[in-house]
């Protein structure tokens, strides 16, 4: 279901500000002031702050940024978990700041679902009542709402546990229950809050290979939130950084990595490893006068670590091709130098 | 009780090495001149500017008055007619259903339910203590009494946890709210059980109602604290993944909130009972019916005998619902599973089922009155043996009360009472400046310039003298105690239960021994409120000196320390915040008990409060003691700093929400 | 619009006062008839097989004639008796809202007379009970011997280093009773200019041993004690003369001057109780007896080891003529 004009999420010049007499700051100049000042002046704290961006409906959509830089003040103004200070949102077509409270009652039940870091699981209720607790609260009788339940039960790989309590569940177990939970309406759209950093790396690794695949196989909208880069990128198709509450670059991971647009982004992209996420676009060099243009032609969209292969195995350099348009070429000592992290920032 | 002693030392605690500023005068020069300058102002003064008790003061005059008015009009004024008579009749009728249901299965049918509902909310240890609970009631020959008191207690607990639960639900979501609330409960707290009785009899007239009524405002503060607590305790992420899920208010407060709440709503409703017991017993002086009034006949007759049965019964009773509430309020909602095999809800319910079934057909079989034959009678034995102690003991007895009245009541109840007023308030003021800063000040100048004007100054003075006494006893019985047990293990795993069993007692039961040793004195009540007060002050100085910094303490030990100068040096200083509401918690307690202790010869503003309700003249006099205890509890506990440091019930240890059960 | 929300809620508590004043409103006696909850099954006219609510006021004579009469309710008469312990002016109270029925024992309380019996009209009297009381100073008789001129009120001053203890401080201690005993004390010690303390011993218990030390190891002893009472057979006692008692001279309990008067004791009963008490109430107003009566009940009752229960049933088989008469015909 995705709405006319083919976007998930809409939201524009999203404010949150915390704190005595929001409004009153939003308006005026302090606004504009950096948070420690702000803080000082008014004692309000500005958590998001003019934020716009939009999601595609299917895309994975990541939010990233140090602790404190607002994320999750930001995905809960979507549903107005946290009542924004100003600014719109649209989620599938509806505005969602001018919803009454039964729209957006509606809107959580049945379009869009929101998983937790700390799982907010419920522990005197069974797994399965957890998982079935949205379909509850919309008064689904209680076999249909098990069934289902049981059903994304096993969706998430939690066949057999139904019957349990979440704290008989280890961390990773219990963090798919509350996939579950928040599958179970059958939501378009999916919100994560730091799911999996509660999780130590290895059951993080399987957990986020699960998130993939839950997308390829039901295909929903999801906005993610991480503090953790490697995830970001290994998810995201594009994501946005935040800092101090506002965006500071939104694009492609390639995009980040390759041309961060200031100091705070150059700094989170530091120690990823461009090989891995660059693709030869980025290191690409016009040819010097002396070299052959005939070796093997290599899309430019492909990912540098995978050019290496074939860049080892001929002699000359490699084109890299847009079409049929030759970008540059590429040779040895350049796949040598991009793998080794500390090279330039290409084109 | 970990985090209620914050580890962070008092600056005061380390000794500045840092070498002195050469201009500025050392620390003690100006308390020293300030004692100099009160001694010898005290010395001029002294018998000038003193505020004489008269019985016939404006203020108690006033309150006749109106208390005249109400009695000419309680039949005539609206606000009666439709409003307390209405509350009166309410409450009085919700008793009566209470004790018609409890007297409907019979002794035994009651016996049975106990100790099924003892079984369901604890298994079969429970089930027992309080099936032979309630045997003992019959065997100590006060089953109608018991029974009384019970219907009372559910009365005022019912009615405040009506009150109590949804405000402290609301106040837990709001808080606006709870900052408004905060300062009423604080007062409500401190204030000794004594001072609600009078304006009770005022407007409920004497009877179960009006002690339902007194019971219910004093049990209710912990009801709406505990539950506020037990609210802002519920994982906010749980409440908000419901609201996400689109759930009502009403949906999560009921599916989330309320059931992961459980266990500290549960302790809210254990509080209270245990509150709701103890108010109750002195309830009778207003002729609440019940067991107390036995204590109250025992009382006035001097005779332990007769109080001892009752006594026996009321402790029993705390522990009983005590333990059904709490393990009530711990059972795990659902049956774990794995582990030991646990039984199965259907076999519970069927083995409660045939425990009341038993009761009531033996109640068929029984008679109808508990049988007179398995009532044990030990008035005789026990006075015998109370006479014997005061004749063999009388020496000591009296060497003690002698010592301790003329050593230190006496000479210090003349210095107060002599002393001028304003010195009084002047050195009050000035003691409340140093530990709480200008606002306390503030508060001691007002709570001791109002006491003066409701013409009682000299009985709060006589009060404040016997409080301070058993204050200082007190603590230093509290901190020998409690330092024994933090050094020593064993001592203290011995001393724990006996402090248990003394922290579920309602207060009215220490009197008992006092009034056997001393007879009716002032040191009756000082030796009373010792023995209520001490054991939350142990407890309080075990865990401050065992919760000092780990590190603080090795790192003394590297240096070479001693275990006595561990003690001094280190652990008592760095204790002292928790040493410091020990002794908040004491004097508050002690006040308390000081004031029932008017019962028992104490004087001053307890005696007045007493004579206000048996002598119709004395009403307003007796009124206005209440106001001045309020007003002298204030006072100390602010002073004490017991405001600020008070650990909000946020510890969940029993300690911390215990010792505030007064009276 | 804070004004406009309190004329709402004004207008709204009339509404409601209005509405309750069609339904005429609690008095304070409405509902007694549902507050007797307990054995007399619902029933709340004391007719045989009822329920009869006697306050207990704290001292033995008291009980003794209370548990005589209850005693002869319960087996004679078959009604079922509550027994309520009651300072003495509280129990006057319970008139009004039906928590009382009667008063054995009343010693004098004009005043509360005139409020319940003549003003509120909850209560009424109920004949003497054959005793005559009479409350008092008293000393052990040994110091009358030793000190003759002490027993005259003029001469306490002089004698009031031998009464300090460590409750007076420095003035002679008078020891009083139970808080709720009728006391002029405060307003004598006052009025007559006496360098004395009263000193609450809180109960008539706490007299009795003081007085019974006295006596035996010779203390000194100034205390406030009442007649009938079994004590004066065991203790010999001298009374401290006051100034002579003259009709309406304790008027004003505030000024107070003079000694207590001999007082016919009575019972006083509710008027709900007078007009449906049925056997119940004829009994009461029947009961009249000597204050020789009184103190081998309460004899019995404090120093024998009896429950008052005991000791009435022990009197009440030794002396069937003297309360055959009274039971109703
Ligand atoms: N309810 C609130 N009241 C006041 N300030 C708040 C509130 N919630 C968040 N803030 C402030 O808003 C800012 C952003 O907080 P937020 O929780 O959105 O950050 P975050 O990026 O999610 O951090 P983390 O990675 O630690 O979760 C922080 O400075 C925080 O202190
Ligand atoms: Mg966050």
């Amino acid at each position: 279901m995705t709405s006319p004009d083919g976007v998930a999420i809409e939201v524009r010049s999203l404010w949150k500000i915390f704190g005595p007499r929001a409004e009153r700051v939003l308006g005026g100049p302090d606004a504009e002031l950096d948070p420690d000042e702000l803080r000082a002046k008014t004692g309000c704290v500005a958590a998001v702050r003019d934020v716009s961006f939009t999601v595609r409906p299917g895309e994975v959509f990541v939010v990233m940024g140090l602790s404190g830089s607002g994320k999750s003040t930001l995905v809960r103004c979507l549903t107005r978990l946290v009542e924004p200070t100003a600014g719109e949102i649209t989620i599938s077509g509806e505005d969602v700041r001018a919803a009454s409270p039964a729209q957006l009652r509606d809107l959580r039940r049945n379009r869009v679902s929101m998983v937790f870091q700390h799982f907010g699981l419920l522990p005197h209720r069974k797994v399965v009542d957890n998982v079935a607790y949205g379909l509850e609260v919309q008064g689904v009788p209680r076999r249909q709402r098990h069934e289902r339940a049981r059903a994304i039960l096993s969706l998430v790989g939690l066949d057999g546990f139904a019957e349990a309590r979440p704290d008989q569940l280890s961390g990773g177990m219990q963090q798919r229950v509350g996939l579950a939970r928040a599958l179970a309406a059958d939501p378009e759209v999916l919100l994560f809050d730091e799911p999996f950093s509660a999780l130590d790396p290895l059951i993080r690794r399987d957990m986020q290979a699960e998130v993939v695949r839950l997308h390829r196989e039901v295909g929903k909208t999801m906005l993610f939130i991480t503090h953790d880069l490697s995830e970001a990128l290994k998810l995201g198709e594009r994501i946005a950084i935040m800092r101090a509450g506002a965006i500071v670059q939104l694009g492609t991971p390639e995009e980040l990595v390759g041309a961060p647009a200031d100091d705070y982004v150059a700094d989170f992209v530091r120690d990823v490893p461009r090989s891995e996420v660059l693709s030869l676009r980025w290191i690409c060099r016009s040819p010097a006068d002396d070299e052959h243009l005939d070796g093997p032609a290599l899309p430019a969209g492909t990912i540098i670590r995978d050019a290496v292969p074939a860049v080892m195995e001929s002699a000359r350099p490699i084109r890299v091709v847009e079409g049929e348009e030759l970008l540059g070429v590429v040779d040895r000592l350049d796949i040598l130098t991009a793998m080794s992290g500390r090279a330039g920032t290409g084109s | 009780m970990t985090s209620q002693a914050p580890p962070a030392p008092p600056v005061q605690a380390i000794p500045p090495t840092a070498p002195r500023d050469a201009v500025r005068p050392p620390r003690w020069v100006v308390p020293a001149a300030g004692i100099v300058a009160v001694v010898a102002a005290y010395l001029a003064f002294r018998g000038t500017a003193t505020l004489p008790h008269d019985d016939d003061a404006a203020p108690f005059r006033f309150v006749n008055d109106v208390r005249a008015w109400v009695d000419a009009n309680r039949n005539q004024s609206p606000v009666f007619l439709f409003f307390v008579n209405y509350i009166r009749l309410f409450v009085g009728g919700l008793y009566d259903a209470f004790l018609l249901a409890l007297q409907a299965p019979g002794w035994a049918g009651l016996i049975g339910i106990a100790a099924a509902l003892g079984w369901l909310a604890g298994g079969w240890r429970i089930g027992l203590l309080s099936g032979l609970g309630f045997i003992s009631f019959g065997v100590l020959g006060l089953w109608e009494a018991s029974v009384a008191t019970l219907a009372l207690v559910l009365t005022a607990v019912l009615l405040s946890l009506v009150i109590g639960l949804p405000l402290g639900i609301w106040a837990g979501h709001s808080p606006r709210l709870r900052r408004l609330l905060a300062p009423v409960l604080d007062v409500m707290q401190i204030m000794p059980t004594f001072a609600y009785l009078a304006p009770m009899v005022l407007f409920f007239q004497i009877g179960p109602a009006s002690g339902a009524v007194a019971t219910l405002i004093y049990s209710v503060p912990p009801a709406i604290r505990i539950a506020a607590l037990a609210m802002e305790q519920v994982s906010p992420t749980a409440v908000e993944a419901s609201v996400s899920l689109g759930a009502t208010r009403r949906q999560t407060l009921f599916k989330v909130e309320l059931p992961m709440a459980r266990a500290t709503l549960g302790l809210a409703v254990n509080q209270t009972i245990m509150m709701a017991l103890s108010m109750v017993v002195i309830a009778a002086l207003i002729a609440a019916p019940g067991l107390g009034s036995d204590i109250i006949r025992g009382l006035t007759r001097a005779n332990v005998g007769l109080m001892l049965p009752a006594g026996i019964a009321i402790v029993i009773m705390a522990i009983v619902l005590d333990r059904m509430t709490m393990s009530a309020a711990a059972r795990p909602p659902y049956p774990v599973t794995g582990g030991k095999a646990r039984i199965g809800p259907r076999l519970r319910w069927a083995v409660a089922a045939v425990l009341v079934a038993a009761g009531l057909a033996l109640g068929r079989v029984l008679p109808a009155e508990f049988p007179e034959e398995w009532v044990l009678r030990f008035a005789a034995p026990v006075n015998e043996a109370v006479n014997w102690a005061k004749f063999s003991w009388y020496d000591v007895t009296d060497a003690i009360r002698n010592f301790i009245t003329e050593v230190l009541l006496n000479p210090l109840q003349a210095v107060l009472t002599g002393a001028p007023w304003w010195l009084v308030t002047a050195v009050a003021v000035a003691v409340a400046w140093r530990t709480g800063g200008l606002r306390t000040a503030a508060v001691a100048a007002g709570c001791l310039l109002a006491t003066a004007l409701i013409g009682l100054w000299q009985h709060t003075m006589e009060t404040l003298t016997t409080v301070l006494v058993a204050v200082v006893l007190t603590l230093l019985i509290g901190l020998l105690l409690g330092v024994a047990a933090a050094r020593s293990p064993r001592f203290a795993a011995v001393q724990r239960p006996l402090l248990d069993a003394a922290q579920t007692m309602p207060a009215f039961v220490y009197l008992l021994p006092a009034l056997a040793l001393f007879g009716a004195t002032r040191f009756t009540a000082i030796f009373a409120s010792v023995i209520y007060a001490v054991p939350p002050v142990i407890r309080l100085v075990e865990d401050g000196i065992r919760n000092v910094s780990p590190a603080a303490v090795e790192a003394a030990l590297s240096c070479g320390s001693t275990e006595r100068q561990l003690l001094w040096k280190v652990r008592l200083p760095l204790a002292r915040p928790a040493i410091r509401l020990a002794a908040n918690q004491g004097i508050v307690m002690t006040l308390a008990m000081v004031v029932v202790g008017g019962l028992v010869g104490a004087g001053g503003l307890g005696y007045d409060v007493v004579s206000g309700f048996s002598q119709r003249t004395d009403f307003g006099m007796g009124f206005a003691a209440g106001v001045a205890t309020v007003l002298l509890g204030i006072l100390l506990d602010r002073i004490t700093q017991g405001a600020d440091r008070r650990p909000s019930p946020r510890t969940s240890d029993r300690t911390t929400t215990r010792k505030k059960r007064i009276a | 619009m804070r004004i406009a929300s309190r004329i709402r809620l004004l207008a709204g508590l009339l509404t409601v006062g209005l509405a309750a004043a069609g339904c005429g409103g609690a008095t304070v006696d409405t509902g007694t008839s549902s507050a007797q909850p307990s054995t007399g099954a619902g029933s709340s006219a004391p007719a045989a097989g009822g329920t009869v609510k006697i306050a207990i006021n704290p001292w033995a004579g008291y009980e003794a004639s209370a548990a005589v009469i209850a005693h002869l309710l319960e087996d004679k008469l078959g009604y079922t008796v509550e027994k309520k312990e009651l300072a003495e002016q509280v129990s006057w109270e319970g008139f009004e809202n039906g928590d009382v029925d009667v008063i054995v024992e009343n010693w004098g309380h004009e005043d509360l007379k005139k409020s319940f019996i003549e003003e509120k009209k909850v209560a009424v009297e109920a004949g003497s009970t054959g005793n005559k009381g009479v409350i008092g100073w008293y000393i052990p008789k040994w110091m009358a011997d030793k000190y003759p001129d002490i027993t005259d009120y003029k001469n306490l001053n002089k004698y009031a280093d031998l009464f300090k203890t460590s409750e007076s401080g420095d003035k002679g201690q008078l020891l009083f009773g139970d808080p709720s005993y009728v006391s002029n004390e405060e307003a004598l010690i006052k009025n007559l200019k006496l360098n004395y303390k009263v000193v609450v011993g809180g109960s008539e218990a706490a007299l009795i041993e003081s007085a019974t030390q006295a006596q035996q190891q010779k203390k000194p002893l100034l205390f406030y004690f009442w007649d009938p009472h079994w004590l004066f057979n065991k203790v010999e006692l001298a009374r401290v003369n006051l100034p002579p008692y003259t009709e309406g001279c304790d008027a004003d309990p505030k000024k107070v001057a003079c000694d207590y008067a001999e007082l016919d004791l009575d019972k006083i009963v509710s008027k709900k109780f007078a007009d449906t008490g049925g056997k119940a109430y004829e009994l009461v107003k029947n009961f009249q007896w000597t204050n020789e009566h009184q103190n081998a009940v309460a004899n019995d009752i404090t120093n024998n080891g009896m429950s008052a229960e005991e000791a009435a049933k022990k009197w009440v088989d030794a002396n069937p003529t003297v309360w055959a008469a009274w039971i109703p015909k």
